[in-house]
């Protein structure tokens, strides 16, 4: 009897929230999910993917990238003279075209990802009034499941809302905004920090307690308020934060006390590595690693979350919502630089840099990067991520994940960077290598718990059919490289490299319960500062094709 | 672009249009509104001739599948939806495809790909632009409600007393309707925008230029451009806006890039953002999809299988005056604006496919043209103001012609099946 049914037969299969770890199993995939085995044994699939000695895995999710938006956009358009030196994507009968470099085009990084084996990402910080933009290049990124973090760090009618300590209007605009952009969770960057820019030449705040002027908050009020509310609305994914003073030697007592706040109720820490700096601005020389007592605080805090931003040796764009970030980077690199106000809620910054193994703080950022896959405990908690393309591109993954398997490929590295590395980190010390299940888990198992996913990130039945099948290697940087086969929805979209039928996948969103009665208030304020009518900010439905809402949790 | 207008539908075939009113539209916009073609057109031509609409997508979509070099060019009256599906089209055919930004804001495009740019949307000049200097611009004849709901006049949360809140800056080569609106007018010697903005670099720096240098550059003595820096420095928020004056006259990207260096600069001493002023219809979103689709916002040629970007070789008016491309298609196009009349002139003898909503000159000696709705009148989608934010269009009326982006991805169809067909054949 033949079927729809798709079976991958007899690989080793890798399904840490199943506790499957590494053991020959089949899985049977109907339309676009996992199905049990049919009980009839005369049952056939109508496809028999042969996976003997292969490794199976769920496909790949990237929780925090930049690949889609105004800024993506603006940089892609700001740097030319990358792609001449970029291979390109180049147009088959059924695929498009495309341009690499650090910023590639929509259909180019649909592919790249799917070449890879991963067939989810987020793109992690969306202005609510650039939302509809953001849902016009999903529709043009290929091969993958898109959602995005709505920025609200900084935004106007929050800020206030939580100075006239009013929770209420604080959930209901939490819930409207997510609701009217079709976005995915609440994304902090430098709460109040952005706000300080805009009001004065290099504002920013110094601390948690700096008050922003005009609004009369701290970036410690808001990042409780917005905290709590996420919460108490009870979204897949409450609270994802890039903390204030990115980037500055000596941040790491602001991570500390970011991590103390945000641990009442629990919350993500983004590109951690740019916050776990020691030392003292305008000295160099006591740059360093501050890695050991924050990721002893988080392995005591089991709310707390991570993912890294791994820096990669090389030429990258630097592209941030932190507008006074921006602004330094620039003036460090003396680069080019966009930087763009977005009325009532966030900024943004653009500037190409390179990291370079000879510098001192890029060999110890690269360095901190790899101490925080290392010394977090669970690794449940702790996500691979580049902050792409900010550490470095998400086609680094394959690279990272030797660097953590292969502890002497590691110190090979280390060979080649300065000598201060040794002296100003502990990673040289640290034996630790990640087994593969761990390297499913910090690469989809994991994301997908921490973003409230039910359907993805494992195998089980009714899971998505996401699944990537490798061909082991002993260099685990090849074989990550290369899937044999991987499957989005069910299709197989990539063989060896070559794509094969390629979907658009679908936008994954949140549609919280909120106090409608608010929305008359926000319209008022809308409408007495914004220059854009109210009614025109929600995004409709018809900027969706295929689409998911994903469930709140229960509170 | 406007998006609070309000449109009043007649009652019967009292207006042509089937629009009562166009509340809140400046003049450009009751333009737009009511000049809307009339009905007894043929919905599709065939060298002049009336046509079936399935007939001309076939004519159309050989004439294209057949060309060695076929050129996509226009898009400013089209929606992004319309624009990702000229640039689709693009791709299978290894087209050329450019947009109006090439004639009017290419130079712009070019400055800020060497030394990038500080702006902001316009609700952050209404909330917080304090010094306010128009170089090169008169919005009071291109931009009507520029001053009203983004500039100028706005109560904002930092300015709260409006107009009386904010000092008002004009720069140009001769007086205009803006510079009468003024508290400051500067009338600089034509083609000396550059000097005149490198002597404000200078003067921002720190540097004294030689006075009588400066006089003779720019026409106005260095005492005249320093107490203009002197303003800009003890602005909170400054806005320097920009446009078409400066990117098409002598020094072209350098007077646009010498300008977003001032902004950088001024950024040292407070907080200063530069706005270009964009033109009518939805370039700015042309240049957003062309550049995620492709990397590139104008110019590209897919002819290698992947993009590639080259103003002056790529850009549409230079490929017609060549005489380099042998079929055109032009979408959504204002055939006076976006064309050079050499580039006209050129257009009439290649093979060329008109999608556009208004009855124009260039329709009637096109090898195929097709009659299509008003997208914001008829269909919706997406279009994007001069500060890049997307809006959605509102159909206001129901129209029975097809849309533009109906007959492209008919188009795009039917040259998809002639290439996989070529394919199986070959
Ligand atoms: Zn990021």
């Amino acid at each position: 009897m033949s079927s729809s049914l798709t079976k991958i037969a007899g690989g080793t299969v890798y399904d840490p929230t199943n506790g499957v770890d590494g053991q020959v199993r089949d899985i049977w995939i109907d339309g676009a999910k996992i199905v049990s085995a049919p009980t009839d044994p005369s049952v056939r699939p109508a496809r028999t993917i042969d996976a003997r000695g292969m490794v199976v895995m769920p496909g790949g999710i990237d929780m925090h990238c930049h690949i889609a938006g105004p800024k993506v956009n603006v940089a892609r358009r700001m740097r030319p003279e990358e792609k001449r030196e970029a291979a390109p994507v180049v147009r088959t009968r059924t695929t498009h075209s495309g341009t690499m470099g650090s910023v590639p085009s929509t259909f180019a990084t649909g592919y790249k990802y799917a070449g890879m084996g991963y067939t989810t990402a987020f793109d992690a910080a969306i202005p609510p009034l650039a939302a509809r933009h953001v849902h016009a290049e999903f529709a043009d990124t290929p091969c993958l499941d898109k959602g995005f973090y709505v920025v609200v760090g900084n935004n106007h009618y929050l800020m206030q809302a939580i100075r006239d300590q009013e929770p209420e209007r604080v959930r209901a605009f939490l819930g409207w905004v997510l609701s009217a952009t079709k976005g995915f969770a609440p994304k902090m960057v430098n709460p109040g920090g952005v706000e300080v820019w805009k009001q004065q030449q290099a504002g920013n705040v110094s601390g948690l307690d700096s008050v922003v002027e005009h609004f009369d908050v701290t970036p410690r009020q808001i990042i409780r308020g917005i905290t709590q509310a996420a919460h108490e609305i009870g979204l897949p994914h409450p609270v994802h934060l890039h903390c204030n003073n990115l980037g500055m030697p000596g941040n790491w007592s602001t991570t500390l006390e970011t991590m103390k706040t945000l641990s009442e109720f629990g919350g993500h820490l983004t590109h951690i590595q740019f916050h776990s700096y020691g030392g003292s601005d305008g000295d160099e020389s006591t740059f360093g690693s501050e890695v050991a007592q924050l990721a002893a605080y988080v392995n005591a805090h089991p709310n707390l979350t991570v993912d890294v931003g791994q820096v990669l040796f090389g030429p990258t764009t630097s592209m941030t919502g932190d507008g006074p970030l921006g602004y330094y980077l620039s003036n460090v690199y003396g680069t080019k630089w966009f930087s763009a106000e977005i009325e009532m809620e966030a900024g943004c910054g653009i500037a190409p840099i390179e990291y370079k193994q000879k510098s001192v703080i890029n060999a110890l950022q690269w360095a901190i990067g790899l101490e925080w896959y290392l010394l977090v405990e669970d690794p449940w908690r702790v996500v691979m991520s580049t902050d792409h393309p900010n550490g470095g591109s998400f086609l680094a993954y394959p690279q990272i994940i030797r660097l953590l398997m292969d502890r002497t490929y590691r110190r090979d590295v280390m060979k080649t960077l300065p000598p201060q590395v040794r002296e100003r980190s502990s990673l040289w010390d640290l034996e630790r290598e990640y087994t593969l299940a761990e390297i499913c888990i910090i690469t989809r198992s994991g994301p997908a718990r921490i973003l409230g996913l039910n359907h993805k990130g494992h195998l089980a039945p009714g899971a998505d059919a996401d699944v990537t099948v490798y061909t082991p290697d002993a260099n685990v940087q090849t074989m990550f490289e290369l899937p044999r086969f991987v499957i989005h929805a069910g299709r197989v979209i990539a063989e060896q490299g070559d794509l094969r039928e390629p979907g658009f996948g679908k936008t994954l969103h949140v549609a919280p319960q909120y106090d409608r009665d608010v929305e008359s208030d926000i319209a008022r304020w809308f409408e007495t500062y914004n220059s854009i009518r109210f009614r025109n900010y929600p995004v409709g439905e018809e900027y969706l094709a295929e689409h998911e809402v994903v469930a709140c949790r229960r509170t | 672009m406007c998006d609070d207008i309000v449109v009043v539908l007649a009652d019967s075939a009292q207006a042509e249009s089937g629009i009562a009113q166009a509340e809140h539209a400046c003049e450009l916009g009751q333009r737009w509104f009511f000049d809307v073609p009339a009905a007894e057109l043929p919905t599709c031509t065939i060298a002049a001739q009336p046509a079936t609409t399935a007939d001309g997508i076939e004519h159309a979509a050989q004439l294209l599948f057949k060309s060695r070099y076929p050129l996509i060019y226009g898009m400013r009256h089209a929606s992004c939806e319309t624009q990702q599906a000229a640039t689709s089209l693009a791709d299978w055919l290894g087209a050329c495809i450019d947009t109006p930004t090439s004639l009017h804001h290419g130079p712009w495009g070019v400055s800020f790909q060497g030394v990038g740019e500080v702006t902001s949307s316009l609700g952050e000049v209404a909330n917080r632009g304090d010094l306010l200097i128009f170089w090169g611009v008169d919005p009071v004849t291109t931009h009507p409600r520029h001053f009203e709901r983004y500039s100028v006049e706005p109560k904002g949360m930092f300015v709260p007393r409006g107009r009386a809140d904010r000092t008002l800056v004009v720069v140009d080569i001769e007086p205009t309707p803006t510079a009468d609106a003024a508290d400051l007018f500067l009338q600089v010697t034509p083609g000396r925008d550059f000097e005149a903005l490198w002597t404000l670099r200078a003067l921002i720096a720190g540097h004294q230029p030689d006075a009588d240098q400066v006089l003779a550059d720019t026409g106005l003595s260095r005492d005249v451009w320093q107490d203009l820096v002197d303003r800009m420095k003890q602005a909170r928020f400054g806005v320097m806006f920009f446009g078409t004056g400066l990117a098409l006259t002598r020094g072209r990207h350098l007077n646009t890039e010498a300008l977003l260096a001032v902004v950088r600069d001024m950024n040292a001493h407070t907080r200063f953002v530069a706005k270009s002023m964009r033109g009518s219809g939805n370039v700015a979103g042309a240049d957003n999809v062309l550049a995620w689709r492709t990397g590139y916002a104008f110019a590209v040629n897919l002819a290698h299988g992947y993009p590639r970007f080259n103003p002056g070789e790529y850009t549409a008016n230079e490929i017609l005056t060549r005489g380099e491309a042998d079929a055109v298609l032009l979408v959504g196009c204002d055939m006076d604006e976006d064309l050079t009349p050499a580039a006209r002139q050129d257009l009439a003898s290649v093979p060329h496919i008109v999608i556009g909503h208004r009855p124009t000159a260039e329709a009637a000696s096109a090898t195929v043209a097709f009659q299509t709705s008003v997208p914001g009148i008829h269909t919706g989608g997406t279009a994007y103001r001069m500060d890049e934010i997307p809006l959605p269009l509102r159909p206001a009326v129901a129209s029975t012609l097809p849309s533009q982006l109906e007959i492209l991805a008919a188009i795009e169809r039917r040259v998809r099946e002639l290439q996989a067909a070529g394919d199986a054949a070959s």
